[in-house]
Order: C-alpha cells, then sequence, then structure tokens
C-alpha cells in the first residue's frame, strides 16, 4: 500500500450528490442553478465540487470553496443546511 | 526484572511513554472499542469536507487568541522549537472506525496556552480552509490534547491533516481538527464546523455522543 504524497483533492462531480439528495428533493437537483452565498457566483449545480466520505455530503463553490449545501442521512435523521446558498432555482415546475 | 520499567513482553524499556495512557495499551481491544465502532486494522479513511489546504511552513503560524491576555503567535520555527512529547492513543470516528495504538508527535496545548491568561471556558479551533470545532478548554487542557505534526515518525501527511493537526483522542475525530491554525478562547461555547450541523457538541464515543440529543 502506498499513497502519493500529494494525493489530489477528494472532490467528487456532482453525480455523487444526486442520488442522496434525490430521498429528499422531489426535482433533479442537478440541473438547478444555484447562487453561492460567499461569492455571489450564480452557476449550474453540476459546476459546484462535491465531498462525499465526511460525516456529512459537502457541496462547495468551485471559485471560492464556499460551502452552499451540507446533507446527511446519518443516524436515522435527515439533514440538510442550506445557509450558503443564497438563491436556488430548479427549471420546470 | 525488577523494575516497573521494563516491559514483560519484550524484556525491554518501553521507548514509547504517553501521558494518560499507561496500562490502558495491555487492555483486551474489545474494551478499547466503544459501542457503535469497528476496528479499522491497519487502514488509516481520510474524511475530507473541502480541498487540502496547501500552507507553506514560512505562512504557517499557530495563534491563541479571543478571550485572552495577550494574543499568542507561534511561528513554525517557534512551534519545533517547543518542547515535543510522544503520544500513542486510539482514536475514534464519528462513521465508526476507530484506530488502536496511534503513534504522534507534537506539542501538548498546555504548552501552547503557556502562561495564556483567560477566563475562558470554551475553545473554537480553526483551521486553513475554514474548518472549525468547539470544544471545552478543559478536554484541552491538563495533558488531554496536542498540536501534532509527526505520525508513526514521519511527518504528517495532508491528506491526514499536516503540516499539524489537532489530536483530542478522547473525543470523537472530527474535533481533532486537520490543519489546524489556531484556537479562539471564549466564555461562550460557539459551535463549530459539524456541530452546526447537528453533530454533538461534545463528541464522548463512549456514550456515543454522535448527534445533537445523543
Amino acid at each position: 500500500m502506498s499513497t502519493p504524497p500529494n494525493p489530489p483533492d477528494r472532490r467528487l462531480d456532482i453525480n455523487a450528490a444526486a442520488g442522496p439528495l434525490a430521498e429528499l428533493f422531489a426535482v433533479d437537483l442537478t440541473l438547478a442553478t444555484v447562487q453561492c452565498d460567499g461569492c455571489s457566483n450564480t452557476t449550474d449545480l453540476a459546476r459546484y465540487d462535491v465531498y462525499a466520505d465526511g460525516p456529512g455530503l459537502v457541496i462547495r463553490c468551485q471559485g471560492c470553496d464556499h460551502v452552499v449545501l451540507r446533507y446527511s442521512t446519518a443516524g436515522g435523521r435527515l439533514r440538510l443546511d442550506m445557509t450558503g446558498t443564497r438563491l436556488l432555482v430548479i427549471p420546470g415546475g | 526484572m525488577g523494575t516497573n520499567d521494563i516491559d514483560p513482553d519484550t524484556g525491554t524499556a518501553p521507548r514509547f511513554v504517553s501521558r494518560g495512557f499507561t496500562g490502558r495499551a495491555r487492555r483486551p481491544r474489545s474494551a478499547r472499542l466503544p459501542p457503535g465502532q469497528y476496528d479499522v486494522g491497519s487502514g488509516f479513511p481520510v474524511l475530507s469536507a473541502g480541498p487540502t489546504p496547501n500552507t507553506h511552513l514560512s505562512r504557517w503560524d499557530f495563534t491563541v487568541q479571543g478571550q485572552v491576555d495577550r494574543v499568542r503567535h507561534y511561528s513554525w520555527a517557534d512551534f519545533r522549537a517547543l518542547p515535543r512529547e510522544p503520544v500513542e492513543v486510539d482514536i475514534h470516528c464519528v462513521t465508526s472506525w476507530s484506530k488502536f495504538d496511534t503513534r504522534w508527535e507534537g506539542v501538548s496545548v498546555d504548552t501552547l496556552l503557556g502562561d495564556v491568561e483567560s477566563g475562558a471556558e470554551y475553545a473554537l479551533a480553526f483551521s486553513d480552509g475554514g474548518y472549525t470545532t468547539n470544544l471545552p478548554l478543559a478536554d484541552i487542557t491538563g495533558g488531554r490534547a496536542w498540536v501534532v505534526d509527526t505520525y508513526d515518525g514521519a511527518p504528517l501527511r495532508p491528506e491526514h491533516g499536516g503540516p499539524a493537526r489537532l489530536l483530542v483522542p478522547h473525543l470523537y475525530f472530527w474535533k481533532s481538527a486537520k490543519w489546524v491554525r489556531g484556537l479562539v478562547l471564549g466564555e461562550v461555547e460557539e459551535l463549530g464546523f459539524w456541530e452546526r450541523f447537528g453533530y454533538h457538541r461534545y463528541g464522548d464515543p463512549w456514550r456515543q455522543q454522535r448527534y445533537a440529543g445523543d
């Protein structure tokens, strides 16, 4: 077992969040547009980074690394934190 | 054999002495595994909530601030010149893995606090990348917490929190903040990154304090 001295960041793309978020949202959030509350950047959620191996799923802005969404179903309870999302726009409806 | 300093298994004096840990290493592993945990063995999972910071040591410092008589700054050179301690402990992650007999080296938080005068009861550890975690001051003093820069005899790798991380082995491992850069002391407990997300404000693995309300 050897680990490179400087492994790449453990970021994933939005597909890693699609399954878990589907437990809560009836619409496909991967099609949504999100405005980051950290830097005001507005872009497709698909262009955010996902970190999935911690105690909760963490979605961060690619521009400023601000956390826009945290999600967890650990412990038999569903938790959603969207304090970092200023605006969520979902097409359709 | 006449002296308590000789290890009965090896017949040699132990090279590794850990404060507050004497004798515990000989308890059976099953008794050292908190409820709901499993032994991860030789693995060491990496859990990250964000990108791995890349702070050059020339720009690294450790700060003790908040409710203090005077802010303390330690450069990397200052930090490395402080008295160091080896620490051998079991660690317990809230995601259910535990790892036995992990070997670290670093500086006791007691040493970093030094002669700081403060009426604070709580500390908020903060890290490169914006991570934070809250701890009662009593839980990181008295030889119960360290800032470590060495794991298993080698410089702590970035994915495990290098150049330096907090080590608070008696609490769930999210309290042992990777890439730690300082402590903010205060009278009021300000919640950290996972604690604001509903994780337990204290996080005792022996009481399975995983989530708020546990």
